[in-house]
């Protein structure tokens, strides 16, 4: 069971919340993570605030830090006007951030290495670029797949390539999350899974030849910590730059 | 705090020369301007963004597919409520491939955002 690289992805249900129709809601182990990361993040921010000190604590400064960098990479992107949405774009990253850090630590589980997740949340985003570019700019929004200085007999085919390319945006923005942290756990497993098998078919010699792939999950660790924040920032900064195309569109 | 440490080391040895002050200023002010400016740059961050080789492999990959899974999607959609099999997915798969090429020339910096065209 431990040799299986897949199966620290399943779901489990920890307990029935509710039923519509035939379907039951459970409480699963993703949603705990999930619950966790979010009352972890409420607690961490509660608590780094609580003092406003001027001259912040370790913690306040932490997520001074936090706040600091997620207002760089938003005005840096999406222009001062794009910090109307920074409280998104902060909840994203950290949320997706958090995530990924829990999934690092052994057993648990990695909520964004299900792509439903990551969906979710690509399509969120990609909802809300539409629906305030219509509410903010009207008919204009379209201009987005208008680029400027196209002879007109080539312009449905822009068009038609253009409106691909944004359809095509949040596959390309949930697969990259999903796969990052899918991949990057799988790897941890295989190799975690061959000291077991050398362990159990050489004995003494096994087990410390099982040294060697125990190395090399300790170098993939440090790897997959950089990916996860890599990969949340990412996340965010990619938001940002389709937040920036619902709020300058004619460019 | 190290600049502030250097400043003072530097006031106390008299200025021997105009110059080399000023080209010290002119230093000092680009730093700051260097310092100050991913503020307002809109290209710095997606840089970084793409700093290992793997991940940026990754991003280029997934754009490229995303666009040509897209275009498929859609054509076999349009087969399917139209009837116009198999000219609606032979269509939009050449588009969806032309999107995802697009798409991966957007990031990779090749063709900038948008704001090249005009």
């Amino acid at each position: 069971m431990a040799l299986d690289p897949i199966e620290q992805f399943q779901i489990h249900n920890l307990f029935p919340i509710a039923k519509i129709g035939n379907t039951e809601i459970a409480f699963t182990n993703s949603a705990a993570f999930m619950l966790a990361a979010v009352i972890g993040l409420t607690l961490f921010l509660l608590a780094a605030t609580a003092g406003k000190n001027l001259v912040p604590t370790r913690l306040q400064s932490a997520a001074e830090i936090a706040y600091e960098f997620v207002a760089t990479t938003v005005r840096s992107t999406a222009g001062a006007e794009g910090m109307t949405f920074f409280p998104f774009v902060f909840t994203i990253f950290m949320f997706v951030l958090a995530l990924n850090m829990f999934g690092l630590i052994p057993f648990a589980f990695t909520v964004t290495s299900h792509i439903i997740i990551t969906a979710a949340l690509a399509l969120t985003v990609f909802f809300t670029v539409l629906i305030y570019g219509l509410m903010r700019h009207g008919l204009r929004f379209f201009k987005l797949f208008v680029p400027k200085g196209v002879p007109v007999y080539l312009l449905p085919l822009i068009v038609a390539i253009e409106v691909l390319s944004f359809l095509s945006r949040p596959i390309s923005h949930s697969v990259r999350l999903f796969a990052n942290m899918l991949a990057g756990h799988i790897a941890l497993q295989v190799f975690a899974g061959f000291i077991i098998l050398l362990g159990g078919a050489l004995g003494a010699i096994g087990w410390i030849g099982g040294a060697v792939p125990f190395a090399i999950i300790v170098a993939l660790l440090a790897l997959e910590t950089l990916v996860a924040f890599l990969q949340a920032y990412v996340f965010a900064i990619l938001t940002c730059i389709y937040l920036n195309d619902a709020i300058h569109p004619g460019h | 705090m190290s600049g502030d440490a250097r400043g003072q080391g530097d006031r106390k040895e008299p200025p021997d020369d105009e110059a080399v002050l000023s080209a010290r200023l002119q230093r000092l002010g680009e730093r700051l301007a260097s310092a100050s400016r991913p503020s307002e740059n809109g290209s710095g961050p997606r840089q970084t963004a793409d700093r290992s080789a793997f991940a940026r492999g990754f991003r280029l990959s997934s754009e490229l597919v995303a666009g040509v899974a897209v275009g498929a999607f859609i054509g076999w959609l349009i087969d399917r409520w139209l009837g116009l099999s198999p000219w609606g997915l032979v269509v939009f798969l050449l588009l969806g491939f032309a999107a995802g090429i697009l798409n991966v020339m957007r990031a990779a910096g090749i063709v900038r955002e948008r704001d090249l065209n005009d």
